[in-house]
């Protein structure tokens, strides 16, 4: 019998414990793949960060630290300095990257730290029960806007991406959504593209990939992704704003 | 025998570098030293003063309660600091920025107008050098070699022209200090 | 090697590089600024990172990163930037990194001021960041000392598998001293030094090996392996309780009538008012903790001479080791405190003055 898909080897045995229908399984499996692909298991790690995907360094298969909140960024530096003959990402989400984070993404983006950044983005807080992350969608309900997000009161979401490019260092910047067949395709795509770029020693690469939350936003899985479609990508627009390798500035 | 001594005046007189020549020649001479500076906002424009210790004994405390020396720049420096010149100590005083001088009459006072002096040898930034060579001169704390040494090590290959000044500063303080 | 006159924060900079620290994480802060400067200087000429981050909250977590590479890294600053390293440091601990935190003290709370104190003996010693965790603590009480520290710290470090803090202060690290500096360490010893962390730090997967999954973590789930990992690192902790206790003793001898206690810079303050007054006749002892943390509680005790009718805690605070003097102690003499606060240190005529007042009343 002929095997056309398995587990990649650059993941652990270790079952996931993600939520039924969560997408963390699906842009872990993207970035093991791609990791496997350029034949960088073994020189690879990467930093797991507060929040549903603390526990990432169970599931990787090579060595893996584990940040205090937000902090992934700083952590992979110092690794990255200590260890420049090693591969280096961290795998985050917006709560600890975009909120309590902030100062430590925007200023290794701007060192242009080599290392990749993969960012995964349902605009609510998980581990913690669905409260009001950064990336929050205007009028949303969280258990921590219960009236739904007041923009005049607490501003409107953050745009991380967009953000981290008006920075000249970062090589490459791409948004893109886990929300269809056809888009992880795509997501597949930027996600290689970050990790040749790191394996080259190009720079620092983020991707950006629009995620859901079915459990803390009350609907199924195939909801959620229509949900997302319908309200996230109009706010947060995939595409690539930043390709140093392709002449995108 | 310990001698403990303090700098005192205006931020950019030079204090912390005669108190840092004197510790640096006492440990060339075999010494114990120690050149503990005032630091922070005052050292810009305000009053600044190092306490440095020469000691055949390893050196306790740095910090200097009843100094031995006290080289007085400015006016404030010796308010603040001459009442603490231990008795028969050398109290060395710049007239030109001490217009009310000091009424001690337990202590050895030493009162030149330097900066008058400093400008007279060449340039206001020898004023230090002075001072330097009246401690040598009054009280043989180090020795002129060994200044002489140590400002031919960085000084004879970059400005022959600014060691022979601060060298005759430095003799011209031995003078004053011998008077 | 020839002594060099060098300020404390220059001479502990230059220490750390000689004893194979090739990585430094810090952020601007007075009065340690000459510290982060000489690494910014010398760094690049041996080949080693300097890299001045963004926060003190990042240059911790840049530290957790690089030792948990197994490589010898550090970092500085002074209190309120230690302040908020606390986070990074109790990771740190939790995933029993080897690394050296300096801390060149100044005046608390708050911004405070920039003049030296004493005032983070609580915070090093006893926690600072959440959780059960130790830091060893080493005080030094001169420029040398200071330098010397850092080789220490970092074999400290290395051995136990935990975090180390200098905890000095502006007067140590703003005075020029004499300083001998030890050979430095080639970069072959240097790399032997990483090796010894293989087993456990994040390294590459060589071809052929047997491949490993290191995690650098303090995170533990299930209480019972929580538990686990604490008493485990309380078993370690107790070890070096056993191993690493250092102190020195000043003029201790049978016929103290007095016996002071005090660390680093105060200490030296101590000296010279019992020197002054051993003139006089008064017999006083001195204990100097070398290491805050273990502390010497069983050699303070000990020092307590038949003679003695008092112990007496000099400090720049308001009485933080005195505590600690105290559960020494045992309540077998007075225990009397004087310090003084706001990055004022205190003179010898004013300890002198307190230790005569103690030979008067008795008169």
């Amino acid at each position: 019998m002929e095997i056309i898909a398995t587990r990649p080897e650059s993941l652990t045995k270790t079952p996931f414990t993600y939520c039924p229908g969560c997408l963390h399984g699906v842009a872990h499996r993207l970035v093991a793949e791609a990791i496997e692909e350029f034949g960088l298991t073994n020189q690879m790690t990467g930093v797991a960060p507060v929040g549903c995907s603390v526990f990432a360094y169970k599931f990787f298969n090579f060595d893996m630290a584990q940040a205090a909140h937000g902090r992934a960024p700083a952590v992979a530096t110092g690794m990255k300095r200590a260890r420049p003959d090693m591969h280096v990402f961290t795998y985050q989400g917006d709560g600890d990257l975009a909120a309590i984070g902030t100062a430590e993404i925007v200023h290794a983006a701007n060192r242009g730290e080599h290392i990749s950044v993969f960012f995964v983005n349902n605009a609510i807080y998980g581990m913690t029960g669905g409260q009001m992350a950064p990336t929050t969608l205007p009028n949303m309900k969280t258990t921590t806007s219960p009236y739904g997000r007041n923009t005049d009161d607490i501003g409107f979401p953050i745009r991380v991406s967009e953000l981290l490019a008006t920075l000249i260092a970062p090589y490459y910047i791409e948004r893109v959504s886990l929300l269809s067949p056809a888009d992880i395709i795509k997501a597949k795509k930027a996600v290689k593209k970050a990790i040749q770029y790191n394996k080259e020693g190009r720079g620092f690469t983020f991707v950006e990939l629009i995620s859901t939350c079915p459990t803390n936003w009350g609907l199924d899985p195939l909801k959620s992704r229509d949900w997302a479609k319908e309200n996230m990508l109009p706010f947060f627009k995939v595409g690539c704003l930043r390709d140093k390798g392709e002449g995108v500035e | 025998m310990k001698t403990e001594l303090i700098c005192a005046g205006f931020g950019g007189q030079g204090v912390l570098t005669i108190g840092k020549f004197i510790a640096k020649a006492g440990m060339k001479e075999g010494k114990n030293v120690s050149w503990l500076p005032s630091y922070g906002p005052e050292m810009r424009g305000g009053t600044a003063n190092v306490s440095t210790v020469v000691s055949d004994e390893p050196i306790a405390s740095p910090i200097v309660s009843y100094p031995d020396i006290l080289v007085a720049l400015n006016q404030p420096s010796i308010d603040k600091f001459g009442e603490s010149v231990r008795a028969g100590g050398v109290l060395i005083i710049n007239t030109n920025m001490c217009p009310k001088g000091c009424k001690r009459t337990d202590v050895q006072i030493i009162a030149a107008p330097l900066s008058d002096i400093a400008t007279e040898i060449g340039s206001n930034l020898v004023l230090n050098m002075i001072t330097i060579g009246i401690i040598i001169g009054k009280t043989g704390l180090i020795k002129y070699e060994t200044m002489e040494e140590d400002l031919n090590s960085f000084m004879k290959a970059k400005n022959p022209d600014l060691l022979a000044m601060n060298l005759k500063a430095i003799k011209r303080g031995i003078e004053i200090g011998k008077q | 090697m020839a002594k060099i006159l060098m300020k404390g924060n220059e001479a502990v900079a230059e220490a750390s590089i000689r004893s194979g620290c090739r990585l430094y994480f810090a952020y601007p802060i007075t009065p340690q600024s000459e510290l982060i400067e000489y690494m910014a200087k010398m760094m690049p000429k041996v080949g080693g990172v300097f890299l001045q981050a963004e926060s003190e909250v990042a240059a911790i977590n840049m530290v957790y990163g690089a030792a948990g590479c197994g490589k010898r890294t550090m970092t500085s600053s002074s209190s309120p930037g230690v302040s908020l390293k606390m986070e990074g440091i109790s990771y740190i601990a939790g995933a029993e990194l080897p690394c050296v935190i300096i801390n060149v003290q100044r005046g608390g709370p708050g911004l405070g001021d920039i003049q030296p104190a004493q005032g983070d003996y609580f915070q090093a010693t006893k926690g600072g960041g959440h959780g059960d965790y130790r830091l060893i603590v080493l005080a030094p009480s001169s420029v040398q000392e200071f330098a010397d520290m850092a080789s220490e710290a970092f074999d400290l470090a290395d051995k136990y598998r935990t975090p180390v803090m200098i905890l000095a202060d502006g007067m140590l690290g703003q005075m020029m001293e004499p300083v001998e500096f030890k050979p430095a360490k080639t970069q072959e010893e240097i790399d032997e030094l990483g090796k010894q962390h293989n087993s456990w730090c994040i390294c590459p997967n060589e071809d052929g090996d047997k491949k490993h999954h290191h995690e650098i973590n303090s995170l533990e789930i299930d209480p019972n392996v929580l538990e686990k990992h604490v008493n485990d690192l309380y078993a370690k902790y107790a070890v070096i309780e056993a191993n690493e206790l250092r102190y020195e003793s000043y003029n201790v001898n049978d016929d103290n009538e007095i016996l002071c206690v005090a660390w680093g810079t105060a200490s030296r303050v101590v000296k010279s008012a019992i020197n002054e007054l051993k003139a006089e006749g008064k017999n006083i002892g001195l204990i100097r903790p070398i290491n805050v943390w273990p502390y010497p509680y069983a050699a303070v005790k000990a020092a307590i001479g038949k003679k003695v009718k008092k112990v007496y805690v000099f400090e720049l605070n308001t009485g933080q080791m005195l505590d600690d003097v105290k559960i020494a102690v045992e309540g077998k003499v007075p225990v009397d405190f004087w310090g003084k606060v706001g990055g004022i240190v205190f003179t010898p005529a004013e300890i002198k003055a307190k230790l005569e007042a103690c030979f008067t009343k008795e008169k």
